[in-house]
């Protein structure tokens, strides 16, 4: 790994706040009695560290014209950045636990842009972000910006035809400005992903259209998130370039042992009294295990670069 | 295909509004540097569409035969702040990406006007290449508004206030040449306002697109007999005009819709819906709704005559409004 001293200090605090953003999504399940938690968790790394570190973004200006876009095509993992934008400071987690799923309330199972404070779009169809983010490809290069659009799928919405229609454009146009993320966590509502489509080399049909296709091989192991994040080329505002993808191979459920396990009867649910205290031990014990070795890697680069 | 041919006095002029649409546009986006031109396979060289990207290149797309991701990106646009206008043939457009339109559109408020061509029947071509369920699409989404022009003139004014109208909407655009209805495009056009085109005391014929041409040519016939017909032009489908059909239930006698679309959920839908749950039962005068019918897939035959099958011709609302009158 390519990471200096200052580098992995930045990431454990992003492992602390990844931590801290999955306790509040447990939170949200606890009070609210469901949620979605095999792709929120697996997609929690990612989002954390864009949201926490690389997106040219500010909440407190969030209508610049010149903000970076973050599209959430899987609009059913709304909940975990419902949690961030809380931990950011949008809003409170008070509210947000008040009101999610609750009549009248602001925030629902799906995100809408007019309600939920953050959200460039409301989503929740899949194969929608995609298209849309095209749109906004070219028109960042209309305005000759440097701005960068974000697009999160997960690997069972690639099953949506639209999906490919876009890549195939994408790829023609050249939209150097877009970042297709792939939240390849393996499987999908019913089944395993690869049992219902198989879906191997995803990485090379993706570069067959003309993507730049880049994979990270733990998709939610934040040295990793960081390199691939840090090393996605700057926007070239003067010339035409592949659009990049990046496939992050995570894990559905990450962060909690036993939704890890058993990942296909967690793609959403709920966490009763007999579970929670299990479920925030186990972030806790994942969290001290990463710090651990984030600490020795410091240790490490503080002493190579002493 | 054969050539769209109409039964019409030879003083009529015609004109085309998918030739109109488009040089109206073309002309906007001189001054205007948001405009984008957003087409599905619709800018053969030689067009206005190729002329449009070959002048401003970034401000142009064809993407190809894929209306849902023409559909998505030009929300993605609009919610960029760009003005968008999306092209596709209208069966294509209003049929394949409906949910496209639905969410990415309505849902998102995204500024996009939509354009489909060839719509209703004006193909030639069988129900693939008709869009005759459009109007029921989208009047059925929040946020939508459609516009059915009656002619080409119409469609000029109708992209010059699409332009900060702020909000979706979808316009229905026929193939080819059609009569223009409106020898004298001087007047007042506003979306959602309605246009009395002939003042009348005994029927009202309410039309949008084509159907608004059979509505007059219907009322030069009521008017060789003596009978005074009230010709609407119905341009906006949503929001509907309420106020001019309350006038013409409390003002004539009963009411004939025409349009080139299925009867179930297009224009005669929306007015008889308006008629039936007026306050005033007295005002529930009769409604007739001409168009297609739902019980077949459609004959096979140019326009005039697939019209003139299911009755939503002029001598069918010719016809009709006496059948309303008892005459």
């Amino acid at each position: 790994m390519n990471l200096t001293e200052q580098e992995l200090r930045k990431i454990r605090e992003l492992e602390i706040q990844a931590a801290q953003n999955r306790r509040s999504l447990i939170e949200l399940t606890y009070v609210s009695g469901y949620s979605h938690l095999g792709g929120p968790l697996s997609a929690c790394d990612f989002l954390t560290a864009l949201y926490f570190h690389f997106i040219h973004w500010d909440k407190d200006h969030m209508d610049d014209p010149e903000r970076d876009r973050f599209i959430l095509s899987k609009g059913h993992n709304a909940d975990i950045l419902y949690c961030i934008f809380a931990n950011l400071g949008l809003y409170t987690m008070e509210e947000l636990l008040k009101e999610y799923k609750n009549y009248l309330g602001r925030w629902g199972e799906h995100p809408n842009r007019f309600h939920n404070p953050g959200f460039e779009i409301c989503s929740g169809s899949l194969g929608h972000g995609l298209p849309i983010s095209c749109g906004m490809a070219m028109a960042g290069r209309i305005d000759k910006s440097k701005r960068r659009i974000y697009c999160l799928v997960g690997d069972g919405e690639l099953q949506e035809g639209s999906n490919w229609e876009s890549i195939m454009l994408a790829g023609h146009q050249q939209y150097g400005n877009l970042v297709l993320v792939v939240d390849k966590n393996k499987c999908q509502g019913c089944r395993l992903t690869s049992e219902t489509i198989n879906d191997a080399n995803l990485g090379e049909r993706i570069a067959s259209f003309g993507w730049d296709v880049r994979e990270v091989a733990h998709g939610n192991n934040m040295k990793e998130l960081y390199e691939a994040l840090r090393d996605v080329p700057e926007v070239n505002d003067t010339a035409r370039s592949k659009p990049i993808c990046i496939i992050l191979h995570t894990v559905k459920g990450c962060g909690v042992q036993y939704m890890e396990d058993g990942m296909a009867k967690w793609h959403a649910g709920g966490i009763g009294d007999d579970k929670i205290a299990e479920t925030y031990q186990s972030i806790d014990d994942k969290l001290a295990a990463t710090l651990a070795e984030t600490d020795r890697m410091i240790r490490e680069a503080a002493g190579e670069e002493a | 295909m054969g050539k769209i041919t109409w039964e019409m006095s030879a003083q009529e002029a015609v004109g085309s509004s998918r030739a109109a649409f488009i040089k109206k546009i073309y002309e906007l986006a001189q001054t205007n540097d948001k405009i984008c031109l957003v087409n599905c396979d619709c800018s053969p060289e030689g067009s206005v569409q190729y002329q449009f990207g070959q002048q401003f290149k970034d401000r142009f797309i064809d993407t190809g035969i894929m209306e849902q991701t023409a559909c998505g990106l030009a929300s993605g646009l609009a919610l960029s702040g760009k003005t968008v206008f999306c092209q596709a043939f209208g069966p294509f457009l209003s049929t394949r990406a409906v949910e496209f339109i639905y969410l990415d559109g309505a849902y998102n408020d995204a500024a996009v006007t939509y354009i489909g061509t060839h719509c209703g029947v004006t193909a030639a071509a069988g129900p693939t290449h008709a869009a005759v369920l459009d109007i029921a699409y989208m009047r059925s989404m929040p946020n939508m508004t459609i516009i059915a022009p009656a002619d080409a003139g119409q469609i000029e004014k109708v992209m010059e206030a699409a332009v900060d109208y702020g909000h979706p909407i979808y316009v229905r655009c026929a193939r080819g040449e059609e009569p223009l209805v409106y020898k004298d495009n001087s007047y007042r056009y506003e979306i959602g306002k309605a246009i009395v085109a002939q003042e009348g005391t005994d029927v009202t014929l309410i039309g949008c697109g084509n159907g608004v041409y059979q509505c007059v040519r219907a009322a030069e016939l009521l008017e060789k007999e003596g009978i005074s017909a009230r010709v609407i032009d119905m341009h906006t489908i949503a929001p509907l005009d309420k106020e001019v059909i309350y006038a013409a239930m409390r003002e004539t006698k009963g009411i004939v819709t025409c349009e080139d679309h299925m009867v179930t959920g297009g224009l005669g839908s929306a007015v008889a819906e308006v008629v039936a749950v007026a306050d005033d039962e007295k005002l529930r005068i009769p409604v007739k709704r001409l168009g297609l019918p739902t019980s077949e897939f459609f004959i096979q035959g140019e326009p005039e005559e697939v019209y003139a099958y299911y009755g939503y011709d002029y001598n069918g609302v010719y016809r009709t409004a006496k059948e309303i009158l008892g005459k």
